[in-house]
């Protein structure tokens, strides 16, 4: 008993003894575990993007994910818009320790294409959204340091500096800020290789999905350095809607319309 | 002149063709019922030199083109059709005034099986300057001699997806012959290719083909593994004396080709191989494609990429049958802009490692506005001796500039 009130007096102890380094982690985790479990998800995205000069264009996609136990998930986007680029589909398997996998599917030769997964970095559609920004988050992929609490428009969240361990990350840094509340990001900077500010995306619209779920309604990412920005709205999301790995193989991008 | 039997077929393969088009014409009323998309384009090619053959066309030559897609799924996506008619229209080359039906194929999804039934395109391989393991479809040369462009091919198609990999089953029932520019057009053989094909089988375009091929991914290692039994896609040629002089007339043999292609991803290397093994045609004879693809990721911090694709074409086919790159390397580049308007150039030079023969190609495209894509191809010759397979284009450099309206 005596031994029992000891540690009870010790646990306030041992919290503060926690480095950064692990409240960062624990975070992490945490944010990982609340997300486990949704089997499959697919959702319609629209992309505008804007240029300095205030031009627009759109981008349609679908998008599928299908959780992966014990590796990283494996996703499916098939892209509507503009014309030219209808039935052009990405397929990615990601992976926690190795590079990922990724093909591209060509309609108009039928072609499926194996590329590499060194373009993390590059843009996606022409937007301001990088790959790797928009790729699976697997806790292992990243070194967390936990800094401070602090609300975003009224909303309290954890701030934490994550560090990309993979390989061909355009960034040498993120500033998170975790909503405390839902565990998903809502708010990032990004910092590029020079260790400069690069974007700033901000996540809005939130909603439960089969009760757990938490999922952005809208993503605005706005880079600094161009003045360009890409507004990302998500609709029709769909959870457990038993999708397999057949609706991720080679053959599933050639049906991909 | 009219009871000559070749202007006979001529007349016949053009009512065919404007049935084509007919049909063509009758289906565009669905277009307001189902999920339809497409493009219209303009394309003008331009000519820098004077023809070999004073019945070419010089300088200038506009064409339009018009490619529709149907598409409709039902049974929760596991059953569909799909129904893409293509037609082409030329102001200079009769015989590039063309229609086709790419696709018209009924696929069924199962767990571990496809089947696809109809007229349909497949593509198979990894290296970009030539395509040697690609079999199933016919070259639709008229459409462009980079021989991308294909005509859709009758097909039963079974595809068993095992944790052992994809396992393809064809059945081909019926050949589709190569397009030739006509006597009119410019990149054509000197003489010409007459229209009347000759077979080696008695079922001549009748004939059913079959082709198999297994593909699977081992970690970064795409493989695949193919063999084909039938009609040769690729004609050999024979000169004869047609009514208004020497011609050409294809010849194919019923032949058996494998094929095995692989490429290992390993960051930002694809090394890339292609080769087949071909019997029937002549001598036996093998080729291969072989080499890398280096990308550049983010050239000095900006969003482009550049790609630098080295390949080594060869074929130990004899002199009897005159291949163009019977051992040539292919040097080229690829930047990606990686921009909003998705602005891409492609440029190479595919050198003969034994002659001074060089072929120049560049294409870039870029998207204008949502709708209108702008795509630029130039292709140069050199160097080019009279023995050459090439020597009868050697005038046919050519500057070509399409616009086409996606929808």
């Amino acid at each position: 008993m005596k031994k029992y009130i000891l540690l009870l007096l010790l646990l306030p102890i041992l919290a503060v003894a926690q480095t950064p380094e692990e409240r960062g982690l624990e975070i992490a985790i945490e944010a990982d575990k609340r997300d486990l479990g949704f089997s499959d998800s697919s959702s319609q995205l629209v992309m505008v993007l804007k240029n300095a000069r205030g031009d627009m264009s759109v981008r349609k996609m679908l998008s599928k994910t299908l959780e992966v136990e014990g590796d990283g998930d494996k996703g499916l986007t098939i892209f509507n818009e503009p014309a030219d680029v209808k039935g052009t589909a990405f397929l990615s398997f990601t992976h926690i320790q190795e590079a990922d996998d990724q093909w591209l599917y060509l309609p108009a030769l039928k072609r499926v294409k194996r590329i590499s997964s060194k373009n993390k970095s590059g843009p996606f559609m022409g937007s301001e959204f990088a790959f790797e920004d928009l790729s699976s988050r697997e806790v292992e992929k990243y070194t967390y340091l936990y800094i401070k609490d602090e609300q975003v428009d009224g909303e309290d969240a954890f701030v934490m500096e994550i560090r990309p361990t993979y390989k061909y990350s355009g960034y040498t840094r993120s500033i998170v800020w975790m909503s405390k509340e839902k565990y998903q990001p809502i708010k990032v900077e990004y910092y590029d290789r020079k260790n400069a500010l690069l974007k700033t995306m901000r996540a809005m619209g939130f909603k439960k999905f089969l009760g757990k779920y938490w999922r952005a309604g809208e993503m605005l990412m706005v880079n600094h350095q161009t003045k360009k920005e890409t507004h990302l709205t998500f609709s029709n999301y769909q959870f457990k809607s038993g999708l397999t790995l057949r609706d991720f193989d080679k053959n599933s991008l050639k049906r991909s319309r | 002149m009219i009871n000559d039997p070749s202007s006979e077929m001529k007349i016949k393969s053009r009512l065919k063709r404007s049935l084509l088009v007919w049909l063509f014409i009758a289906f565009m009323p669905l277009a307001n019922a189902g999920d339809w998309s497409g493009h219209i384009a303009t394309e003008y090619r331009w000519f820098v030199e004077s023809a070999l053959d004073a019945e070419q066309f010089n300088g200038g030559s506009t064409s339009f083109s018009a490619e529709l897609e149907y598409f409709h799924s039902w049974n929760n996506g596991k059953d569909s059709v799909a129904f893409v008619p293509y037609v082409r229209w030329d102001e200079r080359d009769a015989e590039r005034t063309h229609a086709d039906v790419r696709e018209l194929i009924w696929q069924h999804i199962s767990r571990d099986w496809e089947l696809q039934l109809g007229i349909g395109k497949v593509y198979w391989g990894v290296a970009e300057s030539q395509h040697l393991v690609d079999i199933i479809n016919q070259t639709d040369l008229v459409e462009n001699i980079d021989g991308e462009a294909k005509l859709g091919q009758p097909m039963i198609n079974l595809s068993f997806i095992k944790d052992w990999g994809v396992f393809d089953l064809f059945i081909l029932p019926g050949f589709r012959e190569r397009t030739f520019p006509g006597q009119d057009g410019r990149s054509r053989s000197i003489p010409e290719v007459e229209e009347q094909a000759a077979y080696e089988s008695g079922a001549e375009n009748k004939h059913v083909d079959y082709a198999m091929r297994w593909s699977q991914t081992y970690g970064d290692w795409d493989v695949g593994l193919s063999h084909f039994y039938g009609t040769s896609r690729e004609p050999r040629f024979i000169p004869s004396m047609g009514p208004s002089g020497l011609v050409l007339t294809p010849f194919y043999d019923i032949i058996n080709q494998t094929g095995v292609d692989v490429q290992a991803t390993l960051d930002e290397w694809l090394w890339k191989f292609e080769v087949i093994h071909r019997s029937g045609q002549g001598e036996t004879f093998n080729a291969l494609t072989t080499g890398f693809e280096y990308t550049f990721v983010g050239v000095n911090d900006s969003a482009v990429d550049f790609g630098v694709i080295v390949e080594h074409l060869y074929d130990n086919r004899g002199s009897d049958i005159p291949v163009a790159f019977d051992n040539d390397l292919f040097v080229g580049g690829r930047f990606a802009f990686n921009d909003a308007d998705s602005s891409e150039i492609l440029f190479g030079v595919i050198s003969d490692l034994q002659s001074n023969a060089r072929f120049y190609n560049l294409e870039a495209s870029r998207r204008i506005g949502d709708a209108l894509v702008l795509t630029v191809e130039a292709r140069f010759l050199s160097g080019i001796a009279p023995s050459d397979p090439l020597a009868s284009v050697q005038h046919d450099d050519v500057i070509q500039i399409e616009l086409a309206h996606h929808f």
